[in-house]
């Protein structure tokens, strides 16, 4: 690794001796921090980013990223790395003792551009995130620069700096907390964050080995190995495995932390046979809560500093990627002055239900694998021995229901339907993948949206878009590009060279998005779908469009 | 379609009969084993979360005072004579 992407240098204004003024400054410069701070760079925003310490995540820490984070990251210019060096999984497999019970696959549809899930270390993914910061020339990320004190006004959030140089104050006109779990900015802040701390502990060992499991996530609930607790395989990048041991309330994690001892743990499942090495050993605890609020005024709390889930569900990473991802164009657009402070509300209402449908699925994932009394614990064995003759029981089986992007059903941005539409998606929800093919070739249609409002009009065999679609319907507050897909055998050619045009190449977008002739869909910078129409509507789009990017009301007059 | 409280086992004496006759020599935790995997098999049979609500919250009636708060056991005994 670089160590030079890490190093510490002087901030400018203890050089200068003057008081720093920023636009945005980002705390911690983990997985969503950095997200954090690209998006706004990526926008055109000049980013301060701070982090305490100088090093990437020790161990492997978060390690599953599911399709919507690798399709944030594409968004934000390095999802292609990250899915090149991890390692792709999509089966999974649940134990009872030594037998197994079921398994399961997380994307039996093919056409999507992104697996269901990669596994790749974290301190891999802040490494990528790290240099893509740098490229954008926008951020100045500055290592060992620990806050110490936040006063957030009316005007500005106003916070002092220490570094081994010094100590400095900076101004920033909105505070982004991406600060982790302990969230120091939270605490500063006197915010409280309230929820429920499970009484179990586990044990996480990051291991090298040459092993031929193939790769997937097996689950085991008892196994001879480990009676009585869970526990879970799973591989990284560089033959690295992942093994959670689940050891109940009652272990000491000082003596659970100890080599020799995890050795022996690790040796009791691989068979003497096997040899291995052990790169990291953590024991911890987790929590189901989140902060009553995640803005506050001129700061916003992401990820763990503003939710924390427990691992079962690889919630934590990806949904903290996806506030990253939920915010950024918002201040973006509330910094340029084309909308109003009511966007940056929608932050809150948008991914406080994101976080309460974590909650809910990682508390479901623990109660189902640490049961609380006697009688959860009955019901979690009798469901585990149907599942092995009763194909019923597996889907009550929980180990973990996998990370999927939150739909912001009954956002304040978005507009309800007013046609009849079937199909996966609806309003709020996340753009669905579907492969294309454009006047240059093979194209994914999660490439052509986001960073922008995108209006996708829908030709099938026979309707030309509108010439209004085709001039274009920007004015200076927003602009919308207008991408026309038709089905195989219609002449693209018809349509101007300055509008991107696709061919449904396998029928998918017809299909998954309920596509008829005619059919207008909207999407946000994010990539979420914010309204669609039958057929084109200009009233109709132009007020989805005010009231998904809260444009000004004189905006809003003059369309 | 809502729970069903009518009358509608077609031999109640024999379903009884059945069901003390399946928990035949079990332990106390393996009778309970039993019910639980008994539950989650009808469960699945009735298939309707709302008609399953409505047995849960049936099931609950009466050992739980009004606010949901299990009674002690004096009480339930009272209330029963």
């Amino acid at each position: 690794m670089n160590s030079q992407l890490f190093a510490y240098r002087k901030a400018a204004e203890l050089v200068s001796g003057k008081a720093g003024r920023y636009r945005v400054a980002v705390v911690g410069a983990g997985p969503v921090g950095l997200c954090a701070a690209i998006d706004l760079a990526q926008y055109g925003v000049d980013v301060l980013l701070l982090d305490e310490d100088d090093k990437a995540s020790e161990g492997s820490r978060a390690i599953c990223f599911s399709q919507r984070t690798l399709e944030i990251l594409d968004r934000l210019g390095c999802g292609e790395r990250v899915a090149r060096k991890g390692v792709v999984w999509k089966h999974g497999k649940v134990f009872l003792r030594d037998r197994l019970l079921y398994q399961f696959d997380l994307q039996p549809e093919a056409g999507h551009k992104r697996p269901a899930f990669i596994n790749l270390q974290q301190y891999y993914l802040e490494q990528f995130l790290v240099e893509r910061a740098m490229e954008t020339q926008r951020i100045d990320l500055r290592w060992r620069n620990r806050v110490i004190s936040v006063a957030s006004g009316t005007g500005n959030v106003a916070l002092t700096i220490r570094t081994p140089d010094g100590d400095y104050a900076i101004e920033c006109d909105y505070l982004v907390a991406a600060d982790g779990a302990r969230s120091p900015i939270r605490s500063m802040l006197g915010l409280e964050v309230t929820g429920q701390v499970f009484r179990d502990r586990f044990l996480i060992a990051d291991v090298r080995m040459e092993a031929d499991f193939p790769t997937e996530r097996w689950f085991w609930f008892d196994p001879p190995f480990h009676p009585n607790q869970s526990v879970l395989l799973h591989r990284q990048a560089d033959n690295v495995w992942r093994i959670d041991f689940q050891l109940g309330w009652d272990a000491d994690p000082e003596i659970e932390r100890q080599p020799d001892r995890v050795i022996s743990r690790i040796r009791a499942m691989l068979g003497e046979a096997s040899p291995f090495t052990l790169e990291w050993v953590s024991v911890y605890t987790f929590r189901c809560q989140r902060m009553e609020r995640f803005r506050h005024g001129r700061v916003f709390f992401l990820g763990d500093a503003a939710h924390q889930v427990s691992p079962f569900g690889a919630r934590g990473a990806n949904s903290g990627i996806q506030d990253a991802d939920n915010l950024g164009w918002k201040l973006a657009r509330v910094l340029e002055g084309t909308a109003t402070d009511r966007l940056l509300d929608s932050y809150d209402s948008e991914r406080i239900p994101a976080a309460d449908e974590n909650i809910l699925n990682s508390t479901r994932s623990t109660d189902f694998i640490t049961p609380k009394s006697k009688i959860s614990r009955t019901f979690r064995d009798a469901a585990l021995q149907l599942a092995h003759t009763h194909p019923f029981a597996r889907g009550l089986v929980n180990s973990g229901r996998l990370s999927v992007p939150h739909a912001y059903g009954g956002s304040p941005l978005d507009s309800p339907d007013h046609d009849t539409f079937n199909g996966k998606i609806s309003p709020g929800a996340a753009c669905i993948d579907v492969p294309l093919a454009g006047r240059a070739g093979p194209a994914w249609l999660i490439d052509q949206i986001g960073n922008r409002f995108v209006c996708i009009y829908y030709a099938g065999s026979n309707r030309p878009p509108p010439e209004p679609l085709i001039e274009g319907l920007g004015d200076e507050a927003v602009s919308i590009e207008t991408i026309v897909i038709g089905t195989v055998g219609w002449p693209m050619t018809t349509i101007p060279e300055h509008v991107p045009t696709f061919i449904d190449t396998h029928g998918l977008f017809a299909q998954r998005y309920d596509a008829t002739p005619g059919c207008v869909y909207l999407f946000r910078p994010d990539q979420h779908l914010s309204a669609r129409w039958r057929t084109l509507d200009l009233i109709a789009l132009r007020s989805a469009l005010s009231r998904a990017a809260c444009l000004h009301a004189p905006a809003l007059a003059a369309s | 379609m809502t729970l069903i409280t009518e009358p509608h086992l077609a031999r109640p004496d024999d379903f009884y009969a059945a069901l003390l006759h399946a928990h035949r020599d079990l332990t106390e935790e393996q009778s309970q084993l039993l019910n639980a995997r008994l539950i989650l098999l009808l469960a699945n049979h009735v298939g309707d979360l709302d008609v399953l609500r409505e047995a849960l919250a049936a099931a609950r009636a009466n050992i739980v005072d009004q606010e949901g708060q299990p009674r002690s056991t004096d009480s339930g005994a009272r209330e029963q004579t």
